[in-house]
């Protein structure tokens, strides 16, 4: 009976492991807070910055996303200052869903040589080149389309060669490695025997990839595509060397514009924390930080929805 | 058009459209290595810069650009280990759960300028850090943080189930069983992220230019105490990188063989990479193999 | 013909029949009480209560998903995490299934073996060491003597005494799951539970598993979940046959297999089902 005591008491102390245990979950759950304490922080203070404009400046929502003039600076003819983002919102979506347009199918197609047409020279050349590509800072990107795209538009079009023109020229090959190499991982998912399955009913190459392939992926190309996008809209350097950064409507793509991002980039250092101009361009920060959400639910509802199928 | 035409005419446009693309591709690295690669000497990657003159080199940007992708990295890596640990071998499957892996996933997908902006407001103006190392390695942090966390999560997940079942067995805490069985033997596959996220921070602008600054003091290279203000190690000097050097001189005009500099930094980021890409692979295969023969 | 004289037997037969252990010299180290394991709300074992013969060897039979490995497992409380366990887990006198009970203390008394082998990525002396380490065993003389007794007892000294410092994941896998088995002996169990740990090995690993699994009889207790009838017949005292959740015989293995006393048991023992 001694010995029983005995025994329960020394399974019943607490052990080296379990106090090792408990620290080991204290130190990694710190360290997992402190993430979701930095997403939280980013949030909050954009966000508060970014409402300034409208609880303590005053300025109308309406006129902030609908304006077309954009001088925080200086005040309009009602005693209004002038802070319309709309040709900065244009301009971000503009070069977004061009470069998106022209880099989809590029993507695709290249992404359907890799992995149905050639996987030999697939694995052998482009892949390691796009995956290479992927990891170019877009500062490099920027500077050659400012050395080469640029120029080359200039030559074509007249003007200054900056503009929407030159930026998506930019994007699209920005994004082009990370949308194919995406779009591979997608068709790299669809099971075998779907393609054996389609073969052996005698269809061609071609249909199999365009009716059973590229339908079965849709969902991960389309968050391929989607994932590109907010790299588009959220880039900021590449694009602002090569856009012109002319806060005006684009009314050609030839024409210097603006993005939310270009703007960002070169007025943050030049106006006075606090002021209206300052806050405004905190606004457009918050902008931005809710359209990358919008991006984040959008990936999220595609995923859901390939699940169900 | 019969189906057998059709057929062909489509795989000769997918043809095309590869070649396209590998003609892209291939052109864009020409470019970058042809224009960038003459310019590089042991001048041009030692020497400071010079602001309206020629012949200035990157020396103290490239320095800046290492010294940062260590702070940042000594930072972020034990971070984003203890999140993936805590993330992988703790956390229930439960909305709580679900709501934070959306908080890391939202925070990588957040444009490095926000995140930069933040770094900003928060590191420079808030806590009076100023254009500083120290804010830059914190905004870089937070730009590697979601990523990295992945990475290893990933990793983690690679090492079997039965492995970690082996070690409880034996009476070990997960915690033990965690950092003494799985993290070993996770270890080339997140040395391999490690070095992929070092890459990405390394060429890494837009969180830098309003936290890390936009000027390079020369830096007095036989002076290691941190405390001095040209010590190259001080982490409160404002610290230009190579990365923000290009955008800087080709914003700014004002330096006469700006093109020339900017072409050799490109060459050097894309090396560079192109160098912690090759390392990447060949340490995780190594170590993959010396981990399980002789 | 001889089916239908079968079931007519099935009428004189128990529907279920489980003996308690009398016998002095091997007396009851473990045993359950009124153990029930949940995984969510689907109850997968509902009528298992077994004792254990010290320095013996069990063996828990029965088709897949009887609820068998759930048992052992639960034995050491390796379900904890992925399911409910009530009931009492009662070792040497005390009830190890009570929430206070230091669980790394008690599985360093009860070990496990599973049907996998899983050698960690270190090498081969590692693997044995470094538990011991952790737990404060740092004299190098000592270590090598318990590492080099622990792989005598699993027959693997011999083939290995030479290569102590290679990855211990190049090993067969026979050695690797005899390493497996040094390796939980090391720290000294007093019971060693064993989870199929011979489905995964070629028939020859299989015989000098089995021999040494006889050897370690003197010093431990073994608790063994088997899918091959035949091995529960060469190495065990007792066998307990499980089906959908519940022992439905527990007795002598000779009993088991040459006369059991629930048709059921008969019928999978002699390759009816299962």
């Amino acid at each position: 009976m001694k010995s029983t005591q005995q025994l329960e008491r020394q399974l019943k102390r607490r052990s080296k492991a379990a106090k090792l245990e408990i620290w080991g979950r204290m130190v990694s759950l710190t360290a997992l807070l402190l993430i979701v304490a930095v997403v939280v922080g980013i949030i909050g203070f954009v966000a508060s910055k970014g409402i300034a404009t409208f609880t303590s400046n005053h300025v109308n929502l309406w006129d902030f996303l609908s304006g077309k003039n954009w001088n925080p600076g200086i005040t309009d003819a009602h005693g209004k200052p002038e802070v319309g983002a709309l040709p900065m919102i244009v301009g971000s979506f503009l070069i977004t869903i061009l470069s998106a347009l022209v880099a989809t199918p590029f993507a695709i197609g290249t992404a359907v040589f890799m992995n149905e047409i050639s996987p030999n020279k697939g694995a052998k050349i482009l892949q390691p080149v796009t995956e290479l590509l992927v990891g170019i800072p877009s500062v490099v990107y920027g500077f050659i389309g400012l050395s080469v795209v640029v120029p080359t538009t200039r030559a074509l079009f007249g003007g200054s060669g900056f503009g929407i023109l030159s930026g998506t020229c930019v994007l699209f090959v920005m994004i082009l490695p990370t949308v194919t190499s995406m779009s591979a991982d997608a068709l790299r998912a669809v099971p075998r025997y779907y393609r054996e399955a389609s073969l052996a009913l005698g269809a061609t190459q071609w249909q199999t990839i365009y009716k059973v392939v590229l339908r079965a992926a849709t969902p991960g190309l389309m968050t391929a595509v989607v994932f590109g996008m907010a790299r588009a809209f959220g880039e900021a350097l590449a694009v602002q060397m090569v856009i012109g950064n002319a806060a005006l409507m684009p009314n050609s793509l030839v024409s210097p514009s603006s993005t939310l991002t270009s703007v960002l980039t070169t007025g943050i250092g030049n106006t006075v924390m606090g002021s209206l101009q300052n806050n405004a361009l905190w606004s457009l920060a918050l902008v931005l930080l809710l359209m990358s959400l919008v991006f984040n639910l959008i990936i999220r509802l595609i995923g859901r929805k390939g699940r169900l199928q | 058009m019969n189906s057998k035409t059709q057929n062909k005419v489509a795989i000769g446009g997918l043809y095309g459209i590869a070649g396209f693309v590998v003609l892209i591709l291939l052109a864009l690295l020409g470019f970058i290595l042809v224009s960038g690669v003459p310019q590089l000497s042991w001048h041009f990657l030692t020497a400071p810069g010079k602001a309206f003159l020629k012949g200035g080199g990157v020396g103290v940007q490239l320095f800046n650009s290492f010294y940062l992708l260590i702070l940042a990295m000594l930072i972020s890596f034990p971070i984003a280990l203890g999140a993936a640990i805590y993330l992988y071998e703790y956390a229930k499957d439960n909305w709580l759960t679900t709501t934070i892996r959306t908080a890391i996933e939202i925070l990588s997908s957040l444009p490095s300028v926000v995140v930069g902006l933040f770094g900003f407001l928060f590191f420079v103006v808030k806590l009076h850090l100023g254009f500083s190392i120290l804010s830059g390695a914190f905004a870089l942090t937070f730009f590697n943080l979601p990523l990295l966390a992945r990475s290893i999560e990933d990793s983690l997940r690679t090492v079997s189930d039965v492995q970690r079942e082996g070690g409880l067995a034996l009476g070990l805490s997960r915690w033990e069983t965690v950092s003494r069985v799985i993290l070993p033997a996770a270890v080339p596959s997140i040395l391999t992220g490690v070095i992929l996220s070092a890459g990405r921070v390394f060429g890494e602008a837009a969180a830098l230019i309003y936290t890390a600054g936009q000027s390079a003091p020369a830096l007095n290279f036989a002076d290691w105490n941190p405390f001095n203000i040209s010590s190259p190690l001080n982490p409160m000097r404002p610290a230009e990188t190579l990365a923000v050097h290009i955008w800087k001189i080709n914003s700014e005009g004002i330096m006469p063989d700006a093109k020339a500099i900017s072409s050799g930094s490109s060459a050097v980021l894309v090396i560079a990479i192109l160098l912690f890409n090759f390392a990447a692979r060949y340490l995780g295969k190594r170590l993959y193999k010396r981990l399980t023969s002789a | 013909m001889f089916v239908n004289n079968d079931v007519m037997n099935a009428t004189t037969k128990e529907e279920r029949h489980v003996i308690q252990l009398n016998d002095p010299e091997h007396p009851v180290i473990l045993s359950t009480e009124g153990l029930h394991v949940y995984y969510g709300k689907k109850e997968a074992l509902f009528e298992g209560d077994l004792q254990f013969a010290s320095n013996q060897i069990t063996a828990l039979i029965g088709p897949s998903g009887s609820g068998k490995s759930t048992y052992l497992r639960s034995l050491n409380r390796m379900n904890d995490r992925i399911a409910t366990v009530t009931g009492k887990i009662m070792y040497r006198g005390v009830d190890i299934n009570q929430p206070d009970i230091d669980v790394y203390e008690m599985r360093r008394r009860v070990g496990m073996v599973f049907q996998r082998p899983n050698p960690f990525a270190k090498s081969i002396y590692d693997n044995i060491a470094f538990a011991l380490r952790l737990r404060g065993v740092t004299d190098r003389h000592q270590l090598d003597e318990i590492v080099e007794t622990s792989l005598k007892q699993a027959a693997l000294w011999d083939q290995v005494k030479d290569d102590l410092n290679k990855s211990a994941l190049a090993l067969s896998g026979g050695q690797a799951q005899r390493l497996c088995i040094a390796r939980a002996i090391a720290i000294k169990p007093d019971i060693l539970l064993l989870d199929e740990p011979a489905s995964a090995l070629d028939p020859v690993s299989t015989g000098q598993l089995e021999d040494t699994l006889l050897s370690l009889k003197a010093h431990y207790t073994i608790i063994i979940v088997t899918h091959n009838m035949q091995q529960a017949a060469r190495i065990s005292e007792y066998t307990a046959f499980f089906n959908q959740g519940r022992v439905l015989e527990y007795d002598t293995t000779s009993h088991i297999f040459t006369n059991p006393s629930v048709q059921v048991t008969s019928d999978y023992v002699s390759g009816n089902f299962g």
